[in-house]
């Protein structure tokens, strides 16, 4: 059986820098741009590229960031320490979108991802459909020391790995449970390190939560109650600074639902994409 | 919770020894007021001893809160405390002394941690 994704790559240029991304798409119909979470990549949505119900009626797109996945990071980048912002996170994503010709798109996006649709949905509101954000919040303590996610002593993948095993919800399938996990394990050194600077760091978005307007960009917030890192209260937080943002708290599911059990979170996921068609 | 179990739950565990081959320590495990001496060779779990009142030797110390440990043992545990990571994130489980040895091995921890969780009948 072959599946219907195709995957290919683009060259583009970020803040003035050339990258070469690998992106991969399935379906066609209104344009859906999907974001993985910090120190993962794009095949966490296989579920939802697979899924004919979804591309049926929407043209799935998801990229891998630079320095994530199949895409590489730029000329030089031995010398530098990477880390996201969200200035280079937003800016990131409006390129791609424009790269692939993407038209007023939703933009669905987890964790990190669930986070910058935030950012996208205050900046960009009239480029976009709409926002999803999962397991979204605006901003989130740090509960433990990311240094170790990149530190001589500890082999990188296995720590990445094992740091964010328990975030996958235990009634999770293991195949996909350990299928996200090996996502993790394959992470380029200090990458899932950089992308946290962003999330328990410089991403603190609740300043900009004000002035997002919902009738221009409608947001969505879904969030897996067996999340101890965006719990489901952190998720409630968030969309109460937002009038007119919608919630939905997922049972039984964790941080990473459209990998770890894209089966569970499709009836949430389904009726919300509905609107935008 | 059936420490003195543990090492035969461990051995019997697939895997588990695979994720802590180089993992080679006495560990400090403590619950509330109670300690154990967690001896390791090559990610195999030789003994749980009680710690010594005084003077205990360690490499390591993991120390959990009785209350959200016990709720860590529940079959099902509750959301947000199905994991050890949960527990950190709550501030009562706290890793101490040479915590590299924590996060190099921490599939080993969580996968023998979690086995002192009963099976319901």
């Amino acid at each position: 059986m072959i599946e219907a994704i195709t995957g290919r790559y683009m060259r583009l240029e970020l803040e003035g820098r050339a990258h070469r991304l690998y992106f991969e798409e399935a379906g066609q119909g209104v344009p859906l741009l999907l974001l993985h979470t910090a120190g993962s990549d794009g095949r966490q949505w296989r579920g939802l590229l697979n899924d004919a119900g979804v591309t049926s009626r929407f043209r799935c797109v998801t990229f891998d960031m630079p320095w994530h996945g199949k895409s590489s990071p730029p000329e030089g980048w031995e010398r530098e320490t990477y880390q996201l912002t969200t200035a280079r996170y937003t800016g990131m994503i409006m390129a791609v979108a424009r790269a692939l010709g993407l038209d007023r798109p939703v933009v669905m996006g987890c964790s990190i991802g669930g986070r910058i649709v935030l950012d996208l949905a205050a900046e960009h509101a009239d480029e976009l459909r709409g926002v999803i954000g999962l397991q979204s919040a605006a901003f989130l303590s740090p509960y433990y020391d990311t240094s170790w996610l990149h530190h001589p002593h500890v082999h990188g993948g296995e720590v990445c790995g094992g740091i964010v095993s328990g975030l996958v919800s235990p009634h999770a399938p293991e195949a996909s449970r350990w299928e996200t996990l090996w996502h993790y394990m394959q992470g380029g050194p200090g990458v899932f390190r950089g992308d946290l600077h962003f999330y328990k760091g410089e991403g603190d978005l609740r300043p900009k939560l004000a002035r997002i307007d919902t009738k221009r960009c409608p947001v969505h917030m879904l969030t897996g109650n067996y999340d101890y890192s965006c719990k489901p209260e952190d998720t409630e937080a968030t969309a109460a600074a937002i009038p007119g943002a919608k919630v939905q708290i997922m049972k039984g599911l964790g941080h990473f639902p459209m990998s770890e059990d894209y089966a569970a979170m499709r009836p949430y996921l389904l009726p919300v994409l509905a609107e935008f068609t | 919770m059936n420490i003195a179990a543990l090492p035969a739950r461990a051995a019997a565990a697939p895997g588990l020894a695979r994720w802590g081959r180089d993992l080679t320590a006495d560990v400090l495990f403590s619950v509330g007021d109670a300690a154990w001496n967690l001896s390791i060779h090559k990610g195999v779990l030789i003994s749980t001893n009680p710690a010594p009142a005084l003077m205990p030797s360690y490499d390591l110390a993991i120390r959990a809160g009785a209350e959200d440990f016990a709720r860590f043992l529940q079959d099902p545990p509750p959301p947000g405390w199905h994991d050890i990571m949960g527990l950190v994130r709550l501030g009562t489980f706290k890793v101490e002394g040479n915590v590299a040895l924590f996060m190099a091995h921490v599939f080993w921890f969580k996968g023998v941690l979690a086995l002192l969780r009963e099976p319901r009948a």
